[in-house]
């Protein structure tokens, strides 16, 4: 299996607060891997690293083998990764649509079309609702269009940051069915996710962290049968 | 009264285009750019030594205006305000403000404090009658380019990508870095269209009242920041509207009241319209779901 992304020894800092001590971790290609922790335990603070929006003080970011430390943070996208930003974060005022056209930023102007297609088979929802402003649909549909518009990108490694947040029950089961289908469809993705039971129980490999650490990592179905897990994470 | 009329929205249409500049700034770059009135000051200077000292013909020298401001807004922006991208609020007004003293110091020591009588650049134009009122070329000039500039900025920001990108960029930052957008070049763009607007609202401000000094953008600037406030700040079409209203205020205010108090009415009329509206006539009050 092919490394997609690999981050050693990685600190990272909010002016002197050191919230990021020394994690480790990978994603090989194909592979949904999952940070669980709880809140503040430097789960969004490691995907915002890697996507380019925080700078690490120490440590290496490798993508597909190359390094992205000194990549500027909006070029970061156009080496293949995009990030669906935790409290969804769509363009409130510009419509679905732009919102879509946003994702793809990077992309030449001949493909979007192809591409859009391809989100709106996704998400059909959004192609009903594709001239509505985005502030206007509901947490569901946000987190919908929060996702389409990464994808638009046509990243090789999808990075979700709490997908799940806010959503009815029956809709957690709708995006974790989504993520399953993005990733047999051959992306890659590094999921970060407070809801520990769903994320593990679709997960190939997971990390725990806690205050800035890794303390814990295995298979999915191990930390779902771990003990310490169980107890910290999926209410014993 | 129609000849006011059409003396306050000529006049209102040079507040617009100067509040386009400050509305737009405020927009992507959440700061209040104080210094942008003094832009129209050099904007004023620059086309007059073009056309006095150069002999350029008026419309090479409203480009050379265009250009030299443009410029300016680029660099003020990246010297001034971009090192203060992290800093708080206060600060990056307080270094606006100082940089508004800085380009009046500037031109003072450049251009000395003796003011300059612009030349009238619509000389060889007629007025027009209409309706039994006398339209003057410059109200014909300075409506038409506030039209054009509207239209363009408004299909600009709709219909083209980096226009779109501008608008992503103003709601959030981190999220349009995300998707590739590269914000530091969207802000200098902003100050770039912003300040290079501030150059024809110079010229015809000039042309209105054809004094030119180192302080003569001050006094504009702060009532075009008041017009894009009353119209609601960050919106294009409320800088528009805000304006022409309060070209028109000013001058009926000078015609019927007295033309001492007429700026006195100016901002008491902002005043009453911000504690009915606090966001402004068209300000955003969008509710958004979470």
């Amino acid at each position: 299996m092919n490394t997609v992304l690999k981050c050693s020894n990685l600190h990272v800092y909010y002016g002197s607060i050191h919230a990021i001590k020394g994690v480790s971790f990978e994603v090989g290609e194909g592979e949904i891997v999952t940070l669980i922790g709880a809140n503040g335990a430097g789960k969004s603070t490691t995907l915002n690293t890697v996507g380019g929006l925080l700078k690490p003080r120490e440590g290496s970011i490798e993508f597909e083998g190359k390094s992205i430390l000194g990549v500027a943070p909006h070029k970061v996208v156009s080496e293949g990764m995009a990030l669906c930003p935790e409290g969804r974060r769509v363009f409130a005022q510009l419509s679905v649509k732009e919102n879509l056209e946003m994702g793809a930023y990077t992309r030449p102007a001949s493909e979007i079309p192809e591409t859009l297609q391809k989100v709106y088979e996704q998400f059909p929802r959004l192609k009903e609702r594709q001239s509505q402003m985005a502030g206007t649909l509901s947490g569901g549909e946000q987190q919908m269009l929060a996702m389409g518009r990464a994808l638009m990108s046509k990243p090789r490694l999808l990075m979700l940051d709490e997908p799940s947040m806010g959503l009815a029950p029956i809709l957690v089961d709708q995006i974790f069915d989504i993520i399953k289908a993005l990733n047999k469809a051959g992306t890659t993705i590094l999921l970060v996710e407070q809801n520990a039971q769903m994320a593990l129980s679709i997960a190939d490999r997971a990390y725990v962290l806690e205050t800035g650490r890794i303390v814990n990592a295995g298979t999915g179905k191990d930390l779902l049968n771990d003990d310490s897990v169980r107890k910290a994470y999926l209410g014993g | 009264m129609l000849a006011h009329l059409i003396n306050g929205i000529s006049l209102g249409s040079i507040y617009a285009i100067i509040a386009l500049g400050y509305t737009m700034v405020y927009g992507i770059a959440k700061m209040l750019n104080f210094a942008h009135g003094d832009v129209i000051m050099v904007g004023g200077y620059i086309s007059f030594y073009s056309m006095t000292l150069l002999g350029l013909p008026v419309p090479i020298a409203i480009l050379a205006a265009v250009f030299v401001c443009t410029a300016l807004g680029i660099v003020v922006e990246r010297l001034a305000y971009k090192p203060l991208r992290a800093a708080t609020s206060l600060a990056v007004l307080i270094t606006a403000i100082g940089m508004s003293y800085f380009l009046q110091n500037a031109a003072l020591l450049i251009w000395d404090a003796n003011p300059k009588a612009y030349p009238n650049i619509f000389k060889n134009f007629e007025a027009v009658e209409f309706a039994g009122a006398r339209i003057s070329p410059f109200a014909i000039v300075a409506i038409a380019a506030n039209l054009v500039i509207m239209i363009a900025l408004t299909l600009f920001t709709t219909r083209t990508k980096v226009g779109k990108a501008m608008r992503a960029v103003s709601e959030d930052k981190g999220a349009a870095t995300l998707m590739g957008i590269n914000v530091n070049f969207t802000i200098s763009l902003t100050f770039a269209i912003g300040s290079g607007l501030a150059a024809i609202a110079g010229v015809l401000l000039c042309t209105a009242y054809p004094t030119l000094m180192p302080t003569t953008g001050s006094m504009p600037g702060i009532k075009a920041f008041t017009a894009a406030v009353f119209g609601g700040i960050g919106s294009i079409p409320g800088a528009m509207i805000g304006g022409i209203l309060l070209g028109i205020i000013e001058i009926l205010a000078r015609a019927y009241i007295s033309s001492e108090l007429a700026d006195a009415i100016v901002f008491g009329v902002l005043i009453v319209v911000l504690i009915f509206r606090p966001t402004g006539l068209l300000g955003k009050q969008v509710h958004e779901k979470v």
